[in-house]
C-alpha cells in the first residue's frame, strides 16, 4: 500500500463491498415486498367476498335445500370441521409426540429410528388426497359408510407426520447437560424426559402441533371421498355423513350460481377465522412456556 | 451398610454410611503409596481401571483410592482422562453409546459395575457438578426440589430441605426472596452454586466437580473454593480441573494425569502419580508431574 492519507481512507475494494451491500439490502426487501402482495390481497379479498354472507345465521343455520336458492348456513360445516379436526388431532398429536420422543430419546441414530425418521418426512410430502384414497380404501369401503371419523382418520394420517417430526427436531435441540443434570441426580430416563426434556421443548412442540392441526382444518382433498355430505349438522363422528368448511368452499365454488359462489367465500372466511385462531392460540403457548423458563 | 442394589426411594444419610464389614480400609490394601500417617475411610478404589469409547482406549491402567471428607483433584493436560475417570465414579458412561469400563471399580468396597447395581441408584449417592452450570430451566426452588422430590420427600419437606442446601451452598442471601424466578436468571456463578444446592440437597456421600469454576470469573471461582472447603465436612468431593493452583488450594490428594501416544497413533490417558498435594506440587516422583506442574507443558 502506499501512504496513507487518512486513517480513514477506505481500503480497496471497500467500495465495491459497500455497493453489493446495499444492492442486497434491496433485492431482499423489494423480495419481502412482492411476498407480501398475493397475501394482503389474499386475506383482503376473502374478506371483502365473504362479510357480505357472514352473518350469525349463517354460522349456525342448516345447509340450504336447494343449493342455488338464498339462505341457509354453514352450520354443518362449522361443527363438521371443528369436530373432525378435533378427532384427528386427539388421534394425531398425542401418537406424534410419543413417536417424536422414541425417535429423539431412544432411538437416536439407530437404524430403526433413521428408517422411521425417513418414512416420515417422506409422509410429509405425501399429497393430501392419498391419504383419502388410503382412508377410503382402507375404511370406506370395508365400513360401506362415510363418517366424519373416517374424515378424521385421513387428516390424522397427516398431521402425524408433521407432528413426530417437530417433536423430534424440538427434542433434539434440548441441551444434552439437562438431560446429564437430571441423570446425575439419579433420576431415571422417564421422569427425565417427563420433568426435564419435554418442558424443555414443550413450546415447540406445542406450536408445531397446533399448526399441524391449523394445516389439516384447511384440507379438502382427505375429506372429499371420506365424509359424504349432509345438509344438518351431525355431531355424531361414527355415524351417518358429514361435512366441512374447506368441503363446501369445493363444492359450492365450482356452482354457476352466484348465491352458491358468495357461500363458498363465506366458508372461506370462516375457515380463515378458524385457522387465524388456531395459529393465535399457538402463539400464546409458545410465549406462555417461553416466559415460564426463563422469568 | 448401604446397599446399591435397594431400589426404594430413601436415600441413606451420610451420616449412616458405615463401612462395609469387608477390610477395605485396612492397610494392606492395594494401594500405589504407604499410609503412614492415619487410617482413611475409603471411598473409592480404582483398580486397573480403562475406559473405551466405541473401542478406542481413552484412558487405562489406573489405581487410585479416594478417601472419604477429602478434596481429591485430577489434573493434567487436556486429554489425559481425568474427566472420563470422574464419570466412570458415578456411572455417567452408561449413558454414552459405546462407552466400556473396564477393571474394578469399588465404592465402599461394593463393586459399583456389578450386575445388581442400579446405575439410578448410584447417581442418588454420588452427585456431580457439570463444567457449565446446567439449571434446569425450572424456578430456583424446583430446581433444588427436583432431587428430593425424586427421592419421595414430601411437599411440605421441601421448603425446609430447599433453604438448607441453598445455605450450605451459600446462595440463600441471594435468592431467598426470588425462589419462583427462573434458575436461568441467575449469573453464571449462582447458576453453579445452585447446581451444587441442587447436587447436596439429595445428602449425597460423594460430590464429584468437573472443571467447576471453568466457566467463572475470579470471584465465583473463589466463592466456590470456599465453598468446597467447607463441603468437605460432610462430603467426599472428587474434583477434575484444569487450574493447578485450584488443586493446590483446594485439594488434600491430587491425581496428574497425563496423554501418551501410543503405537498407533492415538493419545491415551494415563495416571502419572497420586499423592498428598503437597508433596506433588513440591516434591512430585516423577519427572512428568514435574515438567506439567512448572509449567513445561501442557
Amino acid at each position: 500500500m502506499t501512504a496513507v492519507a487518512s486513517h480513514l481512507t477506505p481500503l480497496p475494494k471497500s467500495r465495491a463491498r459497500k455497493a453489493k451491500n446495499v444492492i442486497a439490502t434491496i433485492v431482499i426487501s423489494l423480495a419481502f415486498l412482492i411476498a407480501l402482495v398475493p397475501l394482503i390481497f389474499l386475506v383482503v379479498y376473502v374478506v371483502q367476498q365473504g362479510s357480505k354472507v357472514i352473518s350469525w345465521e349463517f354460522l349456525t343455520d342448516d345447509l340450504p335445500f336447494v343449493d342455488r336458492l338464498p339462505g341457509g348456513g354453514m352450520g354443518p360445516a362449522v361443527v363438521g370441521t371443528l369436530l373432525i379436526t378435533g378427532a384427528a388431532s386427539l388421534m394425531a398429536i398425542p401418537l406424534g409426540i410419543l413417536g417424536g420422543i422414541y425417535l429423539n430419546e431412544y432411538g437416536g441414530k439407530s437404524p430403526l429410528a433413521r428408517f422411521i425418521r425417513f418414512l416420515s418426512e417422506v409422509m410429509t410430502g405425501v399429497p393430501s388426497i392419498v391419504m383419502g384414497l388410503f382412508i377410503y380404501t382402507l375404511v370406506v369401503l370395508n365400513t360401506k359408510e362415510k363418517t366424519g371419523f373416517a374424515g378424521a382418520l385421513a387428516l390424522a394420517c397427516l398431521m402425524l407426520p408433521i407432528v413426530i417430526r417437530t417433536t423430534d427436531q424440538m427434542l433434539s435441540l434440548v441441551p444434552p447437560e439437562l438431560r446429564e443434570g437430571s441423570f446425575a441426580l439419579g433420576s431415571r430416563k422417564v421422569r427425565t424426559i417427563r420433568t426435564v426434556v419435554l418442558p424443555n421443548a414443550a413450546a415447540g412442540i406445542v406450536s408445531g402441533a397446533l399448526l399441524a392441526v391449523a394445516r389439516a382444518a384447511g384440507e379438502t382433498a382427505p375429506l372429499l371421498f371420506t365424509i359424504g355430505i349432509v345438509r344438518e349438522t351431525n355431531t355424531d363422528l361414527f355415524k351417518g355423513q358429514n361435512t366441512a368448511l374447506s368441503v363446501q368452499i369445493f363444492s359450492n365454488a365450482t356452482s354457476p350460481f352466484s348465491v352458491q359462489q358468495e357461500r363458498a367465500w363465506g366458508a372461506a372466511l370462516t375457515l380463515i377465522v378458524i385457522v387465524f385462531i388456531t395459529t393465535i392460540a399457538a402463539r400464546l403457548v409458545t410465549a406462555f412456556f417461553a416466559r415460564r423458563q426463563t422469568a | 451398610m448401604p446397599t446399591l442394589v435397594d431400589t426404594t426411594t430413601n436415600v441413606i444419610d451420610v451420616t449412616d454410611v458405615d463401612l462395609p464389614t469387608t477390610d477395605v480400609d485396612a492397610p494392606d490394601t492395594p494401594g500405589t503409596e504407604e499410609e503412614p500417617e492415619r487410617e482413611r475411610a475409603l471411598v473409592f478404589q480404582l483398580k486397573d481401571v480403562e475406559v473405551r469409547y466405541s473401542g478406542h482406549t481413552a484412558v487405562r491402567e489406573v489405581d487410585l483410592d479416594i478417601a472419604a471428607n477429602e478434596i481429591t483433584a485430577f489434573i493434567g493436560p487436556s486429554g489425559c482422562g481425568k474427566t472420563t475417570v470422574l464419570r466412570c465414579l458415578n456411572r455417567m458412561h452408561d449413558l454414552t453409546p459405546g462407552a466400556e469400563v473396564l477393571g474394578q471399580v469399588e465404592y465402599h468396597g461394593e463393586n459399583l459395575y456389578g450386575g445388581k447395581v442400579d446405575p439410578a441408584e448410584v447417581r442418588r449417592r454420588i452427585g456431580m457438578v457439570f463444567q457449565k452450570p446446567n439449571p434446569f430451566p425450572k424456578t430456583i426452588f424446583d430446581n433444588v426440589a427436583y432431587g428430593p422430590k425424586l427421592n419421595g420427600k414430601k411437599r411440605s419437606e421441601l421448603g425446609d430441605i430447599v433453604e438448607h442446601a441453598l445455605t450450605r451452598a451459600a446462595l440463600w442471601d441471594e435468592v431467598k426472596g426470588k425462589l419462583k424466578n427462573s434458575g436461568l436468571s441467575l449469573s453464571g456463578g449462582q447458576q453453579q452454586r445452585l447446581c451444587i444446592a441442587r447436587a447436596i440437597a439429595v445428602e449425597p456421600d460423594v460430590v464429584l466437580m468437573d472443571e467447576p469454576c471453568s466457566a467463572l470469573d475470579p470471584i465465583a471461582t473463589a466463592r466456590i473454593e470456599d465453598l468446597m472447603e467447607e463441603l468437605k465436612t460432610e462430603f467426599t468431593i472428587v474434583i477434575v480441573t484444569h487450574n493447578m493452583q485450584q488443586a493446590a488450594r483446594t485439594s488434600d490428594r491430587t491425581a496428574f494425569f497425563t496423554a501418551e501416544v501410543d503405537d498407533q497413533g492415538r493419545r491415551v490417558g494415563r495416571l502419572v502419580e497420586y499423592d498428598v498435594t503437597e508433596k506433588i506440587f513440591t516434591a512430585p516422583g516423577d519427572p512428568r508431574t514435574e515438567g506439567y506442574i512448572t509449567g513445561r507443558f501442557g
